[in-house]
C-alpha cells in the first residue's frame, strides 16, 4: 500500500488540477457566449448575401460564371477547421477523422487534393499523416474577425478560380447545443446548390452587368460561407471544450474521493498498528 | 423614427429610406435617410425613396446619407448596395464610423502600404494587395478627417 504521505501528495495535485479545470471551464463557457453572439451578429450578413446571389444566379437571366458550373473534378481542396489548443474533447480528432476518411475513400494518390487547415492541430496532423497542404493558418483569436481568414478564404478561392483546384470542400464542427456539436461537410464551391426557393427572389436592374457583379459578388460570398464555418467552429469548439472541462472536473472530484478513502484506511491501518505495538510491548513487560 | 411616424400618421412612405449597412462582423448601421450617395464601381449614385431595384458593387469610399439637412459618412470597404424602392441594404466587408475609424491605424496602414508599393513593383499580386490597402487607409482618413 502506498504510503501516507504520496497519497495526501496525489490528492494535493488532483486538487490543483481540478482547479485548473474547473476555471478552464468558466473561461470556455464565457468564450462560448461570446462565440454564439458573433455567429448571430453574421447572420444578417449571409442572408442578404445569400438573398441577392440567389436573385441573380436564379433569375433567368442568363447570367454565368465559372463559379457556378461544375466541371470535371481533378483535384479537390479542403479546408479544415480546427483548434490551436487540445483539450477540447473529440473537437479536432473527429473533424480530422472524417477528412482522413474522406481523402482515402474518395483519392488514390496525394495529387488528387490539397488541404488548408486551420489552426495548429489540424496543421499537424496533415503533417504527421502526409496529406498535402497549400496553405495554413494558425493563430487565430477567439473572437475571430472577417479580416483574420480573408486571406485563407480569398486564397482557395482564388486556387479554385485558377483551375488549381476544382472543387471546395469544408469539414468543420457545427454547433448544436452546448453539448452537442456535428461534424459537417459542406461543398463550398462551385455554387452549384443555390436554394433559391422560398425566397423572395426580386428582380433586380443591374450595375453595370450580371456577369460584371457575379465575378465581385461570387467570391464575397465563398468566403463569406468560410467564415460562417470559423463562426460555427469557433463556437462548437468553445462548447466542446467546455464540456471536456467539466467532465474533468468531475473525474478529478471522483479521484479525490477514492483517494481521501484510502488516505483514511491507510491512517486506520498505521494507528491500528502503532496500537497493537504499543499493548504488545507491554504485554512482553508483564 | 420619422419614417414610422410619417406611414402611421398619413400612409405617406416614400419619404425616406431605410438603410442597413450589415458586414460579417455585425450590422454597422441602421436607420432611415431622405438619400444616400454611394460611389459605385459604375459611378456615382445618387439614390432616393422609390429607386427601383438595384444591385450595384460599391468602390472603397464614402457612402453618404443624407437627413434632415445633415450628413452622415460611412467608410465602406469591398461590398455591394442592393437597393429596393424603400431599403438600401450594403453589403460590405468592412463599414466604419467617423467617430469609430482608428486614424492612427489608418495611418499606419496607408505607410506600410505606400512602402510596399515601393518595394513591390515587380511582383502583381502584391502590388495589387498593397494598393487595395492603401485605398481603403486612405479612405479612412479621408473621411475621419473631413467630418
Amino acid at each position: 500500500m502506498a504510503s501516507l504521505r504520496d497519497i495526501k501528495n496525489r490528492i494535493n495535485s488532483t486538487k490543483s488540477t481540478q482547479k485548473i479545470t474547473s476555471a478552464m471551464e468558466m473561461v470556455s463557457a464565457s468564450k462560448l457566449n461570446k462565440a454564439e453572439q458573433n455567429a448571430k451578429k453574421f447572420v444578417p450578413y449571409m442572408e442578404k448575401i445569400q438573398e441577392v446571389v440567389a436573385s441573380i444566379a436564379g433569375g433567368n437571366t442568363g447570367a454565368d460564371h465559372p463559379m457556378l458550373q461544375s466541371r470535371p473534378v481533378k483535384k479537390t481542396g479542403y479546408i479544415v477547421i480546427t483548434s490551436d489548443r487540445g483539450l477540447a474533447g473529440p473537437y479536432n480528432s473527429n473533424v480530422l477523422r472524417a477528412l482522413y476518411q474522406k481523402v482515402q475513400k474518395e483519392h488514390s494518390s496525394k495529387d488528387e487534393y490539397t488541404v488548408l487547415p486551420i489552426g495548429k492541430i489540424g496543421r499537424e496532423f496533415c503533417k504527421k499523416n502526409g496529406l498535402p497542404i497549400v496553405k495554413d493558418v494558425t493563430g487565430l483569436p477567439d473572437q475571430p474577425d472577417f479580416a483574420e481568414i480573408k486571406e485563407i478564404a480569398s486564397y482557395a478561392v482564388k486556387l479554385f478560380a485558377d483551375g488549381e483546384i476544382d472543387e471546395l470542400h469544408i469539414f468543420y464542427n457545427h454547433f448544436i447545443s452546448a453539448i452537442s456539436q456535428e461534424v459537417t461537410q459542406k461543398k463550398v464551391l462551385p455554387l452549384t446548390d443555390i436554394d433559391t426557393e422560398g425566397k423572395n427572389l426580386t428582380s433586380y436592374e443591374y450595375e453595370p452587368e450580371e456577369e460584371e457583379i457575379l465575378k465581385t459578388l461570387l467570391p464575397q460570398y465563398a468566403e463569406s460561407i468560410v467564415y460562417g464555418a470559423l463562426l460555427d467552429g469557433k463556437a462548437s469548439e468553445h462548447a466542446s471544450r467546455m464540456t471536456a472541462m467539466r467532465s474533468a472536473t468531475d473525474n478529478a472530484g471522483e479521484l479525490i474521493d477514492d483517494l481521501t478513502l484510502s488516505y483514511n484506511r491507510a491512517r486506520q491501518a498505521a494507528i491500528t498498528q502503532e496500537i497493537s505495538e504499543i499493548s504488545a510491548g507491554a504485554a512482553a513487560l508483564e | 423614427m420619422t419614417h414610422r411616424l410619417l406611414r402611421a400618421q398619413g400612409g405617406v412612405s416614400l419619404k425616406t429610406l431605410n438603410v442597413s449597412v450589415v458586414t460579417p462582423d455585425g450590422p454597422a448601421l441602421e436607420g432611415s435617410y431622405e438619400m444616400v450617395s454611394v460611389r459605385a464601381e459604375s459611378g456615382e449614385l445618387g439614390i432616393l425613396p422609390g429607386h427601383i431595384p438595384l444591385v450595384a458593387p460599391l468602390t472603397i469610399s464614402a457612402v453618404r446619407l443624407k437627413k434632415d439637412g445633415q450628413t452622415d459618412y460611412l467608410a465602406v470597404s469591398g461590398g455591394f448596395v442592393e437597393v429596393r424602392p424603400e431599403q438600401v441594404t450594403i453589403l460590405a466587408q468592412a463599414a466604419e464610423q467617423p467617430s469609430e475609424i482608428d486614424v492612427d491605424r489608418a495611418k499606419r496602414a496607408k505607410e506600410r502600404a505606400e512602402q510596399r508599393l515601393n518595394l513591390a513593383k515587380s511582383e502583381d499580386i502584391d502590388h495589387r494587395r498593397a494598393e487595395l490597402a492603401l485605398q481603403r487607409a486612405v479612405n479612412r482618413i479621408d473621411i475621419s478627417e473631413n467630418r
